[in-house]
């Protein structure tokens, strides 16, 4: 049982591209997903799995979308919150307005997500680097705006929906929080699993020639304005289906200011501190951002009774700051890195080399 | 007409402003390639400073005020290039552009622990007296600060063009290996460009402070500057200055003009939509260094 390639014969073309070559790491990700389906919702409390585990998910699954666009197409767009936006709204008319089911609602959410997402992606095929990451801010500005102005978007006031009763196939109701918790981690999991394979795909390599060099990788003969325009539009699909997600089963409502720019810069914050270009580090820049505050006021919370709320935000962005400068000179790849060090090391053990 | 001319002129020098910032941006991107972001915070930061120089205990003259402050940016620019910037040299500019991101949430926490979150009024005692000229109102205050932001525009061009350290800061934007073999010590000269930022952030803060009050949503007015900064090209400090005249000019026209039919509040977005139409025709903005790569 030592982590080795050696003795573990591919006979076959599907073994040889398997996702988890090496059998421990198969055993660890079926692990994971046991964790995940069995232990999670029957050994947490209800606070932690509405708090902690369905947001990280929910961030998960949109900074793999991020990543899809900046760490493999390497477009970077720092208004990306503004497509979850899209999404939330999108899938709360197309349940609460047109009747349709949960889950096409959230995917449509996420469809309709992408398709604002391509055409704000057309600035890519002529403009690149900072120079496109700040034009994408302006998707972030323009759909606040729209969301804000155009009642028939966003209904309520100051563009705040809240949520429907929520049914799963038309009769199973989802009122508690270990339905809504299944409901997200299904469509998370097919997802991601669905994204990896992409990523792995011709798809992925044809982004990564992109993301390292455009014109070289126009000249081998990839479809620049094609396959960036894919990137955008999977992208803001993931990115969609999150805000959707997050509506749904997390805030229970669709709101403007969950999804304002400060957003944005954490889930770019997230996949830098994750690791650019690994559905890996997409799963620990989430985590990472979403269990800190929570972590920080916990442990501010066991010193004083009441800590006042400026002055855990004060900490709060001192200590944020702090652990993305940590981390980027530490760790300049990200998170993920460290697990390949690890693995490099396994490789080995017990031999020095 | 009259009143074509007064919301133009209104934005003209709401622009001027925005381009105080956008200058920020510019220095730092010109010497390090860092995209600073920053530049919002130390605005945040150093009007914070002025207001605890000036107000709390210490109470000193404006004079002194402003050189405590600049001395604190000072601080703050030894510490973010030995600290943040010497590790990650030759990173690529991502990781540099994230670890402002973490620099910016530093500031603004370790700012507002030490001087609070309220809201804090600056008052440098120019008076805010409407004046006319040639028909038109005018505000002194708005005056006051095109002459200021002229007198740092014009210091910065002769700082680059004519000193010996300016020589230098463009040699080391031009080519960081190059620079380096001829002898030009590459963390002096970002520590320069970090502590001159300083300083324009020092202006904008100050400026922006006096107008909406020294308090955290400054930070989002360097996310309004970065319009500005690619319709004039990242590297181009004239660039800046004219960008941000057309993007408070077109900002303000576009406000009352055409607001009105969609709805108002045009203002958060005009300028982005403004950008991406400018970087259409001209990927590099209007004064960008067009980038010519090889395989």
């Amino acid at each position: 049982m030592f982590y080795r390639e050696c003795s573990n014969f591919k006979d076959s073309y599907a073994s040889d591209m398997a996702i988890f070559p090496i059998p421990l790491d198969r055993w660890g990700f079926i692990f994971m997903l046991f964790m995940a389906f069995v232990v999670v919702p029957l050994f947490t409390s209800e606070y932690f799995i509405t708090n902690i585990i369905i947001p990280f998910y929910c961030f998960a699954l949109a900074a793999f979308g991020l990543n899809v666009l900046a760490g493999y197409a390497g477009q970077i767009s720092i208004g990306h919150a503004a497509f979850m936006a899209v999404g939330a709204y999108a899938s709360f008319n197309l349940y609460g307005r047109l009747g349709l089911p949960l889950v096409p609602s959230i995917l449509g959410g996420g469809l309709i997500s992408a398709a604002v997402g391509t055409i704000f992606g057309l600035p890519s095929l002529r403009i690149k680097g900072f120079y496109l990451a700040i034009s994408t801010l302006a998707s972030q500005f323009i759909i606040e705006w729209v969301i804000v102005h155009w009642k028939w978007v966003s209904g309520g006031v100051f563009g705040t929906i809240e949520a429907p009763k929520m049914f799963l196939f038309g009769f199973i109701p989802l009122d508690t929080a270990v339905k809504k918790y299944y409901l997200t981690l299904c469509l998370m999991t097919v997802l991601m699993t669905f994204g990896k394979n992409l990523v792995r795909g011709q798809l992925g390599r044809n982004w990564m020639a992109i993301r390292d060099v455009d014109f070289a990788a126009e000249i081998i003969g990839v479809n620049l304005y094609r396959d960036k325009l894919i990137a955008f539009a999977v992208s803001t699909f993931y990115a969609g289906v999150a805000g959707a997600l997050i509506c749904f089963t997390y805030v229970g409502a669709a709101n403007i200011e969950e999804f304002n720019v400060m957003v944005s810069f954490a889930m770019m914050g997230m996949i830098i501190v994750g690791g650019l270009g690994t559905v890996l580090g997409s799963f620990l820049g989430a985590g990472f951002f979403v269990m800190l505050p929570i972590g920080i006021n916990q442990f501010l919370g066991s010193f004083m009774d009441v800590v006042p709320a400026d002055i855990l935000a004060n900490i709060e962005s001192i200590l944020f700051g702090g652990l993305i400068v940590f981390f980027l000179i530490v760790e300049p790849y990200g998170m993920a890195r460290l697990w390949h060090t690890i693995k490099d090391k396994m490789r080995l053990w017990p031999f020095p080399y | 007409m009259t009143f074509f001319f007064e919301v133009l002129v209104t934005g003209l020098m709401v622009g001027i402003m925005y381009s105080l910032v956008a200058l920020g941006f510019v220095l730092i991107f010109k010497a390090s390639e860092v995209f600073n972001m920053a530049q919002g915070a130390m605005s945040l930061f150093a009007g914070l400073a002025l207001v605890g120089f000036l107000d709390q205990y210490l109470q000193l003259p404006l004079w002194l005020a402003l050189l405590c402050t600049v001395a604190v940016m000072t601080i703050w620019a030894y510490a973010i290039v030995f600290i943040v910037l010497k590790p990650l040299v030759a990173r690529p500019p991502l990781m540099l552009f994230m670890a402002t991101f973490g620099v910016a949430y530093l500031m603004e926490g370790i700012g507002q622990s030490i001087y609070g979150t309220q809201a804090k009024g600056l008052n440098l005692g120019i008076p805010d007296t409407p004046i006319v000229i040639g028909g038109i109102f005018m505000s002194t205050f708005d005056l006051f600060f095109t002459g200021v932001a002229a007198i740092l525009v014009i210091g910065l061009v002769w700082f680059f063009q004519k000193t010996r350290t300016g020589r230098a800061l463009r040699a080391v934007s031009d080519d960081h290996e190059a620079a380096l073999s001829v002898g030009i010590p590459l963390l002096k000269a970002w520590t320069i460009t970090w502590i001159v930022a300083g300083v324009v952030a020092t202006v904008a803060g100050v400026a922006w402070g006096t107008r909406l009050g020294v308090q955290f949503s400054l930070t989002y007015i360097a996310l309004k500057s970065l319009p500005v900064l690619i319709i004039g090209g990242l590297d181009s400090i004239p660039g800046a200055i004219i960008a941000g005249l057309i993007v408070g000019a077109g900002e303000n026209l576009g406000e009352v003009f055409i607001g009105p039919y969609v709805g108002g509040g045009i203002q958060t977005f005009f300028p982005y939509l403004l950008a991406l139409i400018v970087l259409y025709f001209r990927p590099y903005g209007l004064f960008g260094k067009e980038i010519i790569e090889r395989v």
